[in-house]
């Protein structure tokens, strides 16, 4: 197991590379520590997919470099860098048993066949397949041929990082609890390093210890899973995370007051005179009827079971969206959205400003 | 709403006619001259199953069977492996595949009696590029006196001819595989040959099924090149199945032991194909319990 | 314009894909098939849109008998989960391709395809191929195709299942707005259960080839007819609790007991399964009598504003939602609180045998 370092790395699809847009992935320096869980957050063709092939070997970066651990590896073969990866469509070998799929990394390093053995039925134990050992892989269901690929991922006791290509986009809902489950624990009981890609927030923020969401080819916020909900940097996060995602409100910030559509809205803390966008979480937002809140009208309120979506619209036409706990009641004639002061952030030019004009 | 109507059948009707001319009525012919016997003039009577008999129990035939087994046996034997062997050789995209592509395709658009044409010149000691090389080379080469050299002959023939098919679909086949299986093979460190082992081959299955299904047919009947290159010569040594079936229809006017040799002939390839087929989807099945 | 189907079943080579099944869909409704893969749910609308032909029963549409009438007469249309558009053709020509086929005139086609296109966002790509479009777009042409050839019945196969999450959060949002300027009724296949109380609507939940039920989608969700359907329609899971009610007590776990309270207190005694919602699981003592249960935490998520927690209750696998972000140890032994009146209460067969009390409240 080792730490990841990436050093200045940037990679274009094209030879040679001339505006900003030619780079899938642009500048991009980080460390990922040794065992911990990391996701990959971002829409397609942010350049998550490029990262992670970098970093398994399968793609050579345009520029900069990758080290495991001390060790150079950025020209360093897939094989040599001793990883594993599961990728979207479950890959299985469809004419061997399930017991010579997961054996099979270790049969191609020559391990001993008893030490194999032992692995195999460790793993088997893990992933819930014991009894599934002797049939051929071929005919199995989604969700089990994936963890058959999650379990040769595992099977080497070894592995510098474990890496997940949206690996539970072919698994139903129910599914993809247990083997997110599955996943959280086997990282809990031997702290591979993981890291894990994804379009799918809710996987991201439940799987990883910290969360890199990637917007245009660049890592946005690196965060925990409630920095990103609590202090998003950049309102790309606000709106990616989230569901519905932050609202997001033009406004003209002057000292402790933002004036939206010509309506005060009281701030937190301090900040200098600028232009800039009132950001604040659904869950933030609380509707009531009349009063000095800013005057919104709703346009549709969705039951989601455990809590219901107000969907309203400011005076301009803009959303303003509100969550509303089960059982808790919206309010005869809500006609004014009311902002907790602790959820208000303040954005210019895209990115969060600290109270008292200090930059975050 | 729109009423429903049939008026497309009408579209089919010429192909139906057609194949009923081509097909049905001479079948109906062949079975017609198979039971009965003539000794001309149009003048036809019933002969039982003798025919069949005399078929079964001829040592002519029987050899021709034999021949007819071991060129198949064998063109299978080289043009798999090697059709599979050239498939995954070829660059996967790019400019060079097209062009690949393209030459591969070359030998199967030349019509049969063409191909028969190029290979007898071609290997002709006299005036062909290939007889004149070996001799000059001090190999002793000629297919129309030496057996050996024959049959060489027709065996290289037919796999410069068919061996593109078989690497058109095997490539085919290798197309389809996602990039993913490489890639988690390269993850698993599996060798080259695990690589084609448990992902190519497995992926490739059906497809060969179908290249040795057409291939084994196909070989099965071949007439016209051998016929071209050395006429079933020297003596009978590359008299297949179907050339002799011709000597016998229209060189000797055998014509009612002909038929009966035609329509075995046609229940052995049918027999063979079903067995094949048979065989190799259980083989398919089998692997998913 | 209402779909009925009577006593509607489908095998194919000896599996029993649709048991026996009666529908009716309504003119103007958004009807959810919520369901696992192989619930039947494509079978299901393959028979709606004639493409396959059922076994036994009756398909009326327009109060007219059409059982074995092709699909190209039935005036339906459909959209799959892969993006199918016309890739030689640009975007206009793809949502113009079914009034063509029609023999609309020019002008016509003109109108409702520029009508469609701005409905769908699609008026600034309309002279682009669909592959030069970004999935929610190649999508968003087909659903236009669909919507612009005026079908009386819109089959929406898991339109969304290949979109980014955050595409198919607003698509989803859409789809609701779009069907009501339509006036169809519109049949949506799903596997999330997120999905069919977001559409609103009806639900029919699918399970095994079979309809565990058919109602409003709140009302699915929350007064399920039995154990079955409680675990369709819930994501995360359900989760059950094997109990017995003897001498006014319920007994659980390893000879656990609690006083029976509520709904629990009018059960006759005898063996049930209880079922309840992971939002309503507990870390605290609330009000409302909860029910103390005694588990050992295995795993928690955070989502950053909520965490699950998946607890493990004497061999039972429970996930619990609670609010905010917390910070506990897994392995630890941890108490859940479950208030009485979010209990449904299953007989060992599945059928329901009391509904949450909050549940009819609601």
């Amino acid at each position: 197991m080792a730490r990841i370092t990436l050093d200045n790395l940037a990679h274009s699809y094209l030879d040679a590379p001339k505006r900003e847009d030619d780079w899938a992935l642009k500048q991009l320096d980080h460390v990922w520590e040794d065992g911990m869980a990391y996701a990959l957050l971002g829409a397609s063709g942010c350049g998550k997919s490029t990262l992670l092939n970098i970093i398994s070997g399968l793609l050579r970066p345009s520029r900069g470099r990758i080290l495991f651990g001390d060790r150079d590896v950025t020209e360093a073969e897939t094989a040599e860098r001793n990883i594993a990866q599961v990728f979207q469509f479950p890959v299985v070998y469809d004419t061997m048993s399930v017991r010579d799929n997961l054996a099979f990394p270790l049969k191609n390093r020559g391990n001993d066949p008893a030490y194999i053995a032992r692995r195999v039925d460790e793993i088997a134990r893990m992933i819930g397949m014991e009894a599934e050992l002797d049939r051929k892989a071929r005919g199995l269901t989604a969700d089990a041929k994936q963890k058959i690929s999650l379990g040769r991922g595992m099977v080497r006791e070894d592995v510098n990082a474990l890496l997940f290509d949206e690996p539970l986009t072919v698994i139903d809902p129910h599914m993809k609890w247990e083997l997110r489950t599955q996943l959280k624990e086997l990282h809990r009981t031997f702290g591979h390093t993981m890291i894990y890609v994804t379009h799918d927030q809710t996987e991201a923020l439940t799987f990883a210890d910290r969360v890199a969401v990637m917007h245009d080819g660049r890592v946005v916020q690196i965060g925990t899973p409630e920095e990103l909900f609590e202090a998003p940097e950049h309102t790309f996060v606000g709106y990616f995370i989230g569901s519905p995602g932050m609202n997001l409100l033009p406004a003209s910030v002057a000292g402790q007051e933002a004036r939206v559509d010509g309506h005060a809205v009281a701030l937190p803390g301090g900040y200098d005179a600028f232009d800039g966008e009132v950001g604040v979480r659904p869950e933030f937002v609380r509707l009531e009827a009349g009063g000095t809140g800013l005057p919104v009208r709703v346009t549709r309120v969705e039951d989601v079971g455990r809590h219901r979506i107000v969907r309203a619209e400011d005076g301009g036409g803009r959303p303003v969206n509100a969550i509303l706990p089960e059982g808790a009641p919206l309010p005869e004639g809500a006609d004014r959205a009311v902002f907790e002061p602790r959820g208000i952030h303040i954005y210019r030019d895209g990115w969060r400003v600290a109270p008292d004009g200090a930059a975050a | 709403m729109k009423t429903r109507n049939e008026k497309a059948w009408f579209l089919v009707l010429p192909v139906l006619i057609l194949v009923a001319f081509s097909a049905v009525i001479p079948l109906m012919t062949v079975v017609n001259y198979s039971v009965q016997d003539t000794f001309g003039n149009n003048v036809f009577f019933w002969n039982g199953i003798a025919w069949f008999e005399e078929i079964l129990t001829s040592e002519r035939i029987h050899a021709a069977l034999g021949r007819q087994f071991l060129f198949s046996a064998i063109i299978l034997a080289i043009e798999i492996p090697l059709g599979v062997f050239i498939a995954l050789n070829m660059p996967k995209k790019g400019v060079w595949a097209s062009v690949c592509l393209v030459l591969m395709a070359l030998p199967l658009l030349i019509p049969w009696n063409v191909v028969g044409t190029i290979w007898q010149i071609f290997g002709r000691v006299d005036i062909g590029l290939l007889g004149r090389t070996l001799d000059t080379l001090g190999i002793d080469y000629n297919y129309t006196s030496n057996v050996i050299d024959a049959w060489v002959t027709v065996v290289v023939m037919d796999v410069w001819h068919w061996t593109s098919l078989v690497a058109l679909l095997a490539y085919a086949g290798l197309q389809s595989i996602p990039e993913a299986y490489y890639q988690a093979a390269k993850i698993d460190q599996a060798s080259r040959w695990a690589v084609f082992r448990y992902i190519e081959l497995p992926k490739m299955a059906g497809v060969l099924m179908i290249a040795i299904l057409l291939r084994f047919m196909d070989s099965f009947m071949i007439y016209t090149e051998p016929f071209v290159v050395t006429g079933g010569g020297p003596g009978n040594a590359t008299t297949f199945l179907s050339i002799d079936l011709v000597k016998m229809a229209l060189g000797q006017f055998d014509l009612g032991p002909a038929a009966a040799f035609s329509i075995m002939y046609f229940l052995v390839i049918l027999l063979i194909s079903w067995v094949f087929y048979t065989v190799m989807t259980n083989l398919d099945k089998r692997d998913g319990v | 314009m209402t779909l009925i189907l009577e006593n509607v079943s489908k095998s194919v080579a000896g599996q029993t894909h649709i048991h026996p099944t009666d529908l009716t869909l309504d003119p103007s409704t958004m009807n959810v098939l919520l369901g696992p893969t192989l619930a039947g749910k494509t079978t299901l609308m393959r028979l709606m849109a004639g493409l396959d032909k059922p076994d036994t029963g009756r398909i009326v549409w327009r109060g007219e008998d059409v059982t074995g009438m092709r699909v190209q007469d039935r005036g339906v249309a459909m959209v799959y989960q892969q993006f199918i558009n016309y890739p030689a053709m640009n975007v206009r020509d793809n949502i113009a391709s079914p009034l063509k086929l029609k023999g609309a005139s020019r002008a016509e086609v003109d109108r409702r395809v520029s009508e469609v296109a701005e409905m769908m966002r699609l008026t600034p790509f309309l002279d682009r191929r669909p592959l030069e479009l970004s999935g929610g777009q190649q999508q968003r042409c087909a659903l236009a195709r669909a919507l612009v050839k005026d079908a009386g019945l819109v089959l929406l196969d898991e339109p969304l299942a290949n979109l980014d999450y955050k595409l198919r959060e607003e698509l989803r949002a859409e789809i609701p707005r779009i069907f009501a300027e339509s006036g169809a009724i519109f049949v949506y296949a799903t596997t999330e259960p997120e999905e069919a109380l977001l559409l609103g609507g009806n639900t029919a939940a699918l399970w095994e080839g079979r309809i565990t039920q058919f109602g409003p989608t709140p009302d699915v969700y929350r007064r399920p007819v039995d154990a079955t359907t409680a675990r369709v329609f819930s994501d995360p899971p359900m989760n059950f609790l094997a109990m017995e009610k003897r001498d006014g007590e319920i007994l659980f776990g390893d000879n656990h007991r609690a006083p029976a309270t509520g709904t629990l207190a009018a059960l006759a005694d005898g063996h049930y399964t209880a079922g309840f919602r992971p939002n309503h699981l507990e870390l605290e003592r609330t009000e409302g009598d909860p029910i103390g249960f005694h588990t050992r935490l295995k795993v928690t998520e955070l989502t950053g504003s909520e965490t699950f927690v998946h607890l493990d209750h004497h061999g039972e696998d429970w996930v619990g939602l609670i609010h905010g972000v917390r910070d506990l140890t897994p392995g630890a032994d941890i108490t859940a609180w479950l208030a009485p009146r979010h209990v449904y209460v299953f007989a060992r067969d599945g059928g329901l045998v009391a509904q949450a009390p909050y549940a009819e409240a609601a």
